[in-house]
Order: C-alpha cells, then sequence, then structure tokens
C-alpha cells in the first residue's frame, strides 16, 4: 500500500504542520512516510507545497509522480486546483473554501470553488467557520486533517492521538480546541 | 539500532555528530540552513558540540580549518553559490595536511528553488582534487556524513558532501548508529604542510597530485558505487547519482523489466565501472540532478563506443532539476495523466514581501525619492527585499551574488551613471558588503546606499544578527563614510515621504551617501515574542 498526498497552500497558512500531523500518525502506526517540503524564497507568501508519502513498503522518489496523488489536501482553493496534474483521476480533492487574497488578480471565489466542485471527487469545507466554532481560528489545519480524515487510510484514533501529542505543550483551551476542530472537520465531509 | 525523523540536511548534521565533530560552521543559506539549525539546537539542550552562525561562509570555512588544525572533527556547510565565496580556503585545504577530519557538506538547489544558478558542486570537488559523496537518501546522508570524517583523516584532504534541494527539504526516518568520541586537541604535527609558502605549496600540490591514484581507487571501489549487469539484455544501461537512483526505482514497476545499472555516489568515479556498463550495453542513458557531469566526463572529446543518453543528447532536459516524470520520458514510459483542469487559467502566486514589511515602506521612500529624475539605477542584493524586484514594488534592478550591489553601484556611478542607489540588507551588508564599502569610501563614489537593517537574516528562516544597529553604524563609519552623509531613519509607515527627503537630499549629493533604514523584521519580531514567552512560562 502506497498513500500519496500533495498539501497545499499559500506560504504562511500552515501547510507543513498539516503535514506532520499525518506523518506523525502514519508513523504510529508503523508506515513508512516521506515528506518532502518547500523552505526559503518560496515560503514568503507565495504558492507552497509539500509531498507527503505514506507506505508499507519502501518509499523511493521523495517526490510524488505525477497522475499517482490519492489526495490533494488544500488550505486555499486556488493552490488546490494548481496541482490537479499530480491527482491521480480515481483521488480526491479536499479543500478549505476560504479563498487567500494577496494577489491582485485573483478570480471571483464563486467560479473557482464552482471548479472544484467540478471535479470527479471533491470535497469543500467551511474551514475557517469551522475552526472558529471549535474555539480557535488557528485550528483550520486540524479541520482540514479531519476532513481528510475518512480518506486517509489511518485510523481516526492514530489521527487524534498526533493532535493530542502536538499540541500537549499548549494551553488547554488550544488541546480542547483542536481536539473539536478534528471532530467537526470530520463530520463536515462526511 | 534506533530510528530518528530527519531532513536530509538533519541526518547530515546527526551524522557528523556521531562521527565525534567537536564544531560546526555556516552561514544561512537555501537548502542548507538547517544543518546548522539542528545543531544549534543540539548544542543548546546537550551543550555540544560547538554550532555557530558565521558572517560569511569563508569565515565559516576558515572556523573549520582552523579546528582541524588542532586535530579535531569539524563541519562547514552552505549552499552551492556560498562555495563561491568560500573557494579561497576551500582549494588552498586541499593542499594542506588536514589533520582533523574536515567535512564541507553543500546543498546544491537544482531548479532553483531560492537561488540564483543552479552549479554542481561535483565540478567543485573535482577542481580542488578531492573526494565527493552525493547520498540519495537520508539514510545514506547519515552513513556517508559519518564516512566522509574517516576518509578525510585518512587522505588528510577535505571531503565534499553534496547535498540536493529534494533530499535537504525532505523528512524520512533513518536508523542512527553509535556516537564516536571526539578526537583529543592535539596540533599538527608538522606546520610546514600548512604554511603554503611556494616552496612547501610546491610539495604539497605535488603530494595531492601523486595521492590521486590512491584516493580514486578507494572512492571507486566505495560501496556508494554499485553496479548491476542484467546478463539477458543489452538494449538499455543507466547511470544514476544522488537521488537519481529514486526516480529510477519509482519507474521501474513500469518500465516492467531492470536494465543493467551503475549508481554513482562517491567520487571521483569508478572509471572501471563505468567501462563494464557501457561494454554490457548498447546505449547508457545517464541521469544527474544537476550538471551533465558524469555524462561530459563519459563523452569526452572522441566519439564515445556506445551511445550515450541524457542532458548534453536532450533525452533528459539541459537545465532544471529532475522528476519522476523527467526520468520516466527518459525512459520511454508514457507519464500518467492527472486531472485535467479545463477553461480556467489559474492566477500565478509569487512569493511576496509580508504585510507591513519595512522593507516595502523604505521601498516606498526610495521610489518617491527617485520620481523626478530621468533616468534611475538600483542594485541590489540578495535576502527578501530581493522581493522589491518584483509588482508592486518593482524598486531594484539587480540581485547577482552576495554583496554585489556596492560594487555595482560604484562601478555605474564611475561610468557616468547618475543618480545612483544600491540596496543591501544589514546580513548581506555584513557578509560580503563591507570591502566594496571601504573601496566606495575610498573612491567617494558618487551613489547613496540603503541598508535595510531589519535585525534578522530573515529569508533563511529568521537568523539572529551578528552584530546590533548601534554597531551596524559604527561599523559603516569605520570604512570611511563621511558623518555628514550617513543617516539613520526609521522605516515607519508614518516616516515614509521624511524618508523619501532624506535620500532625495542624498542622491543630489555628489559623492558617497549611506543611509541605514533600521526597523525590525515582523517576522523576527513574533518569533522574539514567543521565545521570551517561553521562556517567561
Amino acid at each position: 500500500m502506497t498513500y500519496d498526498i500533495v498539501l497545499a497552500g499559500v506560504g504562511g497558512q500552515g501547510v507543513l504542520s498539516m503535514a506532520a500531523l499525518i506523518a506523525r500518525a502514519a508513523m504510529a502506526e508503523g508506515l513508512h512516510v516521506k515528506q518532502s517540503e518547500v523552505h526559503g524564497m518560496a515560503q514568503r507568501g507565495g504558492a507552497v507545497q509539500a509531498h507527503l508519502r505514506l507506505s508499507d513498503g519502501v518509499i523511493e522518489s521523495d517526490l510524488i509522480p505525477r497522475g499517482a496523488a490519492n489526495l490533494i489536501l488544500s488550505l486555499e482553493p486556488v493552490e488546490a486546483l494548481r496541482y490537479l496534474a499530480w491527482l491521480s483521476p480515481a483521488g480526491t480533492l479536499v479543500t478549505s473554501a476560504n479563498a487567500f487574497v494577496n494577489i491582485p488578480d485573483y478570480p471571483a471565489q464563486e467560479e473557482v470553488l464552482r471548479h472544484v466542485r467540478a471535479l470527479p471527487h471533491a470535497i469543500v469545507v467551511e474551514a475557517e467557520r469551522i475552526a472558529e466554532e471549535s474555539g480557535d481560528l488557528l485550528a483550520v489545519n486540524t479541520v482540514m486533517v479531519g476532513a481528510a480524515s475518512h480518506l486517509l487510510p489511518l485510523a481516526s484514533a492514530s489521527l487524534e492521538g498526533a493532535i493530542r501529542t502536538t499540541f500537549n505543550r499548549k494551553s488547554e483551551a488550544t488541546q480542547a480546541a483542536n481536539r473539536v476542530a478534528f471532530a467537526a472537520g470530520r463530520r463536515a465531509a462526511s | 539500532m534506533p530510528q530518528r525523523i530527519l531532513l536530509g540536511d538533519e541526518a547530515v548534521a546527526l551524522g557528523a555528530v556521531h562521527a565525534g565533530l567537536t564544531a560546526a560552521y555556516a552561514y544561512p543559506g537555501t537548502p542548507s540552513t538547517e544543518i546548522l539549525e539542528f545543531l544549534l539546537d543540539l548544542e543548546e539542550r546537550h551543550g555540544g558540540p560547538h554550532a555557530a552562525w558565521c558572517a560569511n561562509e569563508k569565515t565559516a570555512y576558515e572556523a573549520a580549518l582552523g579546528v582541524c588544525f588542532a586535530g579535531r572533527r569539524a563541519l562547514v556547510a552552505m549552499k552551492h553559490v556560498g562555495l563561491n565565496v568560500a573557494a579561497d580556503p576551500f582549494m588552498n585545504s586541499a593542499l594542506v595536511a588536514t589533520h582533523g577530519g574536515l567535512v564541507v557538506a553543500v546543498a546544491d538547489d537544482p531548479g532553483m528553488h531560492s537561488s540564483q544558478n543552479e552549479q554542481d558542486t561535483r565540478w567543485y570537488a573535482d577542481f580542488a582534487r578531492v573526494p565527493c559523496l552525493e547520498p540519495a537518501t537520508q539514510q545514506e546522508a547519515y552513513d556517508m556524513a559519518r564516512e566522509a570524517f574517516d576518509l578525510s583523516e585518512r587522505f588528510g584532504v577535505p571531503v565534499v558532501l553534496r547535498l540536493v534541494t529534494r533530499l535537504s527539504h525532505s523528512r524520512t526516518s533513518v536508523e542512527v548508529g553509535e556516537a564516536r568520541e571526539q578526537n583529543v586537541v592535539r596540533k599538527a604535527p608538522q606546520p610546514s604542510t600548512w604554511v603554503l609558502l611556494p616552496g612547501n605549496a610546491r610539495r604539497q600540490w605535488q603530494a595531492l597530485v601523486d595521492r590521486q591514484a590512491e584516493i580514486t581507487a578507494t572512492m571507486a571501489a566505495s560501496r556508494w558505487n554499485a553496479l548491476t549487469l542484467n546478463a539477458g539484455r543489452r538494449e538499455l544501461g543507466v547511470i544514476t547519482t544522488g537521488i537519481s537512483r529514486n526516480y529510477l526505482r519509482e519507474n521501474l514497476p513500469d518500465l516492467g523489466w531492470e536494465p543493467s545499472h551503475l549508481h554513482i555516489g562517491a567520487y571521483p568515479i569508478p572509471a572501471d565501472k563505468v567501462r563494464a556498463l557501457a561494454a554490457h550495453c548498447e546505449r547508457v542513458l545517464v541521469l544527474e540532478d544537476g550538471y551533465p557531469y558524469v555524462e561530459r566526463l563519459m563523452r569526452g572529446l572522441l566519439p564515445p563506443g556506445v551511445a550515450i543518453a541524457g542532458r548534453m543528447s536532450g533525452e533528459v532536459p539541459s537545465t532544471g532539476e529532475l522528476s519522476p516524470e523527467i526520468v520516466r520520458t527518459a525512459l520511454g514510459i508514457p507519464v500518467r495523466a492527472g486531472v485535467a483542469l479545463e477553461g480556467f487559467v489559474l492566477p500565478n502566486r509569487p512569493p511576496q514581501l509580508c504585510q507591513g514589511c519595512p522593507h516595502g515602506h523604505a521601498y516606498t521612500s526610495l521610489k518617491e525619492a527617485l520620481l523626478g529624475y530621468g533616468a534611475t539605477m538600483v542594485t541590489a542584493d540578495i535576502g527578501c527585499y530581493t522581493l522589491g524586484a518584483l509588482p508592486p514594488y518593482s524598486a531594484i534592478e539587480s540581485c547577482v551574488c552576495m554583496g554585489a550591489s556596492i560594487g555595482m553601484a560604484r562601478g555605474a556611478a564611475e561610468a557616468g551613471f547618475s543618480p545612483v542607489a544600491a540596496v543591501i540588507g544589514d546580513g548581506t551588508f555584513m557578509h560580503s558588503g563591507i570591502p566594496s564599502l571601504v573601496d566606495a569610501a575610498a573612491a567617494n563614489a558618487n551613489m547613496t546606499l540603503l541598508i535595510l537593517d531589519n535585525q534578522a537574516t530573515a529569508m533563511t528562516g529568521v537568523q539572529d544578527p551578528l552584530v546590533t544597529s548601534s554597531r551596524l553604524r559604527e561599523i559603516v563609519l569605520g570604512c570611511g563614510v563621511d558623518p555628514a552623509h550617513l543617516h539613520v531613519v526609521d522605516a515607519h509607515p508614518r516616516k515614509v515621504h521624511e524618508n523619501a527627503a532624506v535620500l532625495k537630499r542624498e542622491l543630489d549629493h555628489p559623492g558617497l551617501s549611506v543611509v541605514i533604514a533600521v526597523r525590525e523584521c515582523k517576522v523576527a519580531a513574533k518569533k522574539r515574542a514567543r521565545t521570551t514567552t517561553a521562556v517567561t512560562s
């Protein structure tokens, strides 16, 4: 079994923390993991992607081959569409509905979401609203991991464990918000 | 064996620690930065080995060389273009009889994700005539870092560890071994081998050249150079170097058979194994993430006895980084179709300055000051502020190498161009701007230097500056700048017009002037606030 995930977003949104959560859960299940990240200049408010590969066998390439990704998990709808060439026709795109507008030629948001919804397998999540309702606007990443949790080859308990470990040194409020955010994200995508 | 989850960069760092590292030095540069970041964190938590950022790659290299002179093991890390800055000590350290092990970890950036060129460090190792190891995986990065120190001490030369972006910045589990003790302090026994006066240097150079046969034989026989011949099929053989092996293996299931294969991870190249592969196959495909280094050596000048496919013949693109798709195409396998996006053009989202970045305010002032002249020239440098070349600022017109802004402005001024402004950050100024400012001050060049002092090396992840703002002013004065034409201003958004007036006045001054625009990087301020909170809580 190999499960390939392209994670997308805008620099500063937390693409890498989303990848780290899933990677942590996968390793807890004894899977092999390779996580390719973008650092440096590209991180400054630009398009950012990470490749995360999970497997019960050896993983060769650090990069996911085109047309092979099982999942695109994106914090931003335009960024979700940017990597479609990597998505297998059988794969699924899961994205936050919330636009991050920091460029002058950002298209109309409805048009972006229309193209997302026109894809064969797409899930759009109101991530910011759900995060806010969960008690922490910063928990958007956790909401999105929750939304993808039905598709990931990982037990929900492993992901919840990874969230506990990741936030165990934060305040009780942050920990609680992330627990709620995961569950709410999971419900939103069911 | 214990497992650790490590970036390729971190695997190098930990391998060095477990090899008995005493000290590591570096200048930050993507994709090499995390090597020293890892060691700084380790030192903070465990008290050693010693790790320090330096003013530039040359000073870092020289500090590492001193550690070796004292008989202990040192690591120096940099990005590929950083080795240009450190080229002088690097080339010459190949001639001294290095005593403690010296490993030079250089991270290349094929595809130029965060760099101004994609030069291939294997040429540098060849140029200096020292061994080079090139890991294909994070595990090899760890293992090779350990081995590189032994090779360095065995041959008395620095050993290069060549990394590439995709390995440096990919994380996976690595099996780690037992830590070796550090060497004791013991000065190099023969100082004459370190005094490269012509008489000694000739002897040392001859010794290095004489040692090549042994170095080459040892590296060729290395376990990192593996040849597998497919006895049944001769139509294709593949040579991979470094991470291109991963892309080959990724695609082999779809190729349906295993061509004869030579993997090269240790240089000088294993010439006999290359010949054995070529003799066995009708055609050899060479896959290298970087320049066509092996391919060019194979081709030489005279027609080769075997068909060679690679970057030079067009089967692989002549520039840019490799990918699973490029290797797939070179193997003749169609690329898998992804999902198509019909009738919708996505906007680009280039990197940009953060909202409210002080560089943005400084650029607004500079552009205002330059209004009203006919033609103007703004040379610039390397850092976050290079993004000022893009809209909405479009404020700068050059980015060549660290520190180039000042020298270029001086030359343009002396060519008769006016007005000329140069823009440089505080980190880059300390890295290599100072000598050029000494030149410009001595010549009283008709130019205005704008130093953007944000108190951080921000682009590479916000490293702390080596000098504070108050000392920066003293350094500028010490270079010989006239105090009447040195201004320290606050790059606050409310002071944009005021600062523009200062710049305008100095652009009109027929001689050298310097304006230091001070305001802390917003990311650095946040990071410092976090650290303070962590300490108090």
